[in-house]
């Protein structure tokens, strides 16, 4: 079986967000970027098979320009056995998703997470599934192959349903679909190896323009209330937050 | 022109968000069409009038009772060519989101998702996006003629205005092929009030010291009318289920009131509620890094705050 790892290349959670060049620009300076999150415990899944099924390769593919490539060593290093890049700025999901359609058609299993926690789409998985005509499902909790048959488990609002479809599919992950995986010594030395194949990006009609970003307003300051007169609170809560 | 709104409903009833796809969409100064797929009673089809919806179709198939991505993305394709609608309203969620970003694919509209506010069409069809899980915002053209907007929850208030709405039946053929999932079976969370869509949340963390001490948080919730959350620990450690979980890689909530009980606030779940309307924290430890994100606090213990709290809603009744 070939599984097709799509990863997106994000500021660590912790990171303070700030723009540059008129607030058209991510500032990342100072930025650590990672896997993400979601992405990774695609990535570990995918590991999880290939361990468990002789056979099985695990390709990760990332849409970025040459300063994503330690994160793409990363995937490498936790245990995938090449990697494509994809030359180009991932701007939105319909232009990443059509750069990922177009080298996914020959994979059995297409996993992502179920969204990147920069720009938060949430599709590039649906829109993956649509282009290549296959199903797709996010965002998927348990994920089991028998055959070519995949039983899944998928969190729906408030709940969670029990799924199943055919291969080849698309899943977009979330935990707790695998443990996050951390590299080796032996699977760093190897990263460095692997083959990691860059490619210049398909042309793609530019649907959607960003004009700029904007961070929230600051909040206002913290009013404390003594634990002896937690009725306070509730008056508060009605009075002057109006929220109850 | 008509903008189509696909209205998601659960156990019959109409989703809250959904409503607000409705408010979004009128308040976009077009007719609009609602779309409701599988059984619904008439009553509360009409209901969806008194909201901004002029027209509601109804597909009445029982083969969508379950909702399948693929089939409903097909349905809502067919609904906007054949109501000549070119913009497409839902609200975000685990069926809606999908559904619209197939449709978007399928009719080669611009989509955009997590939208927070109205459109703004002096320069261009503009919206507003929450991005970097609630930390910033960004302003997105939508270029091509069609567009599909897929709306985080507050982003329009659903409001009775009072009109009606004409319920027309919809009939539309599927495609077997379509049918490419298969749901053998689901569970609904127990409690009435969905996380996701609650206006009061309230959340435990760690600070509870155990599974067997969420009674005292479920008083307080049950007197607010509110929906009970955790932190990633208390899930992780299995004191909660996993949709419990709210934070950066659980659920992201928005309500009008988030109260936050013997939870540190670690960035990633400040990243799950950074859309709150209003925060309380109650937490033993003066310099919990929550308190900053905090509009009203208490330094003090759960077990001792809590069962006040609960008597001081009830009073207040």
């Amino acid at each position: 079986m070939k599984i097709l790892v799509c990863i997106s290349n994000v500021p660590d959670t912790t990171s303070k967000i700030n723009f540059v060049d008129n607030s058209t620009k991510f500032d990342a300076t100072g930025v650590q970027f990672i896997i993400g999150p979601y992405d990774d415990y695609a990535l570990a899944r995918a590991i999880e098979l290939k361990e468990a099924t002789p056979g099985t390769t695990v390709t990760v593919i990332n849409v970025g320009g040459a300063e994503t490539e330690p994160t793409i060593r990363k995937a490498l290093a936790i245990g995938a056995d090449d990697a494509i890049r994809v030359n180009a700025e991932p701007t939105d999901s319909f232009f990443v998703a059509s750069q990922i359609a177009e080298h996914a058609k020959e994979y059995d299993l297409v996993l992502m997470g179920r969204e990147s926690i920069d720009f938060n789409g949430g599709v590039v998985h649906a829109m993956v599934g649509e282009m290549l005509g296959i199903p797709s499902l996010s965002p998927v909790m348990k994920l089991e192959i028998e055959g070519t048959k995949v039983k899944m488990e998928r969190e729906i609002e408030g709940g969670k349903e029990q799924v199943e479809a055919n291969l080849p599919l698309v899943a977009g992950c979330q935990e707790p679909i695998a443990e996050w995986k951390i590299p080796n010594m032996r699977g760093i030395m190897s990263a460095r190896t692997k083959p990691l194949k860059v490619v210049d990006p398909t042309a793609v009609e530019q649907t959607v323009l960003l004009q700029k970003f904007q961070l929230p307003a600051a909040k206002g300051a913290i009013k404390m209330i003594s634990a002896d007169n937690v009725a306070e609170l509730v008056t508060l809560l009605k009075t002057e937050a109006k929220v109850l | 022109m008509p903008v189509l709104v696909f209205v998601e409903t659960g156990d019959g009833k109409v989703r809250k968000t959904s409503l607000e796809a409705i408010a979004y969409a009128n308040k976009m100064g077009s007719d609009v069409t609602a779309i409701v797929l599988g059984s619904a009673q008439i009553a509360e089809l009409e209901s969806l009038g008194k909201y901004g919806a002029k027209k509601v179709l109804h597909v009445a198939d029982a083969k969508l009772d379950q909702a399948v991505i693929q089939v409903y993305a097909s349905v809502l394709t067919k609904a906007m060519q054949d109501e000549g609608a070119d913009i497409l309203v839902l609200a975000n969620s685990s069926l809606g989101t999908p559904v619209a970003a197939k449709v978007a694919i399928k009719t080669n509209a611009s989509f955009a998702s997590n939208v927070v506010e109205l459109p703004s069409t002096t320069n261009g069809f503009v919206v507003k996006r929450s991005i970097y899980t609630g930390k910033a915002f960004s302003f997105v053209e939508l270029k091509n003629p069609k567009k599909v907007i897929a709306i985080k929850k507050n982003a329009a208030e659903a409001k009775e205005i009072g009109g009606t709405a004409t319920v027309v039946p919809y009939q539309v053929s599927l495609n077997d092929a379509d049918f490419n999932t298969t749901i053998t079976s689901s569970e609904k969370a127990t409690g009435d009030i969905l996380l996701p869509e609650a206006e009061i949340v309230v959340s435990g963390g760690r600070g509870l010291k155990g599974p067997e001490h969420w009674a005292i948080l479920e008083e307080l919730a049950k007197e607010l009318r509110a929906a009970t959350g955790c932190s990633k620990p208390v899930s992780d450690m299995g004191w909660r289920p996993h949709h419990e979980h709210v934070g950066q890689t659980g659920v992201k909530v928005a309500p009008q009131l988030y109260i936050a009980i013997g939870i540190s606030g670690a960035i990633q779940h400040l990243a799950g509620v950074n859309s709150s309307k209003c925060i309380v924290v109650i937490n033993k430890d003066a310099d919990a890094p929550f308190f900053k994100a905090a509009d009203y606090g208490i330094v003090g213990d759960a077990f001792d705050i809590l069962p006040k709290l609960t008597a001081a809603v009830k009073a207040s009744h």
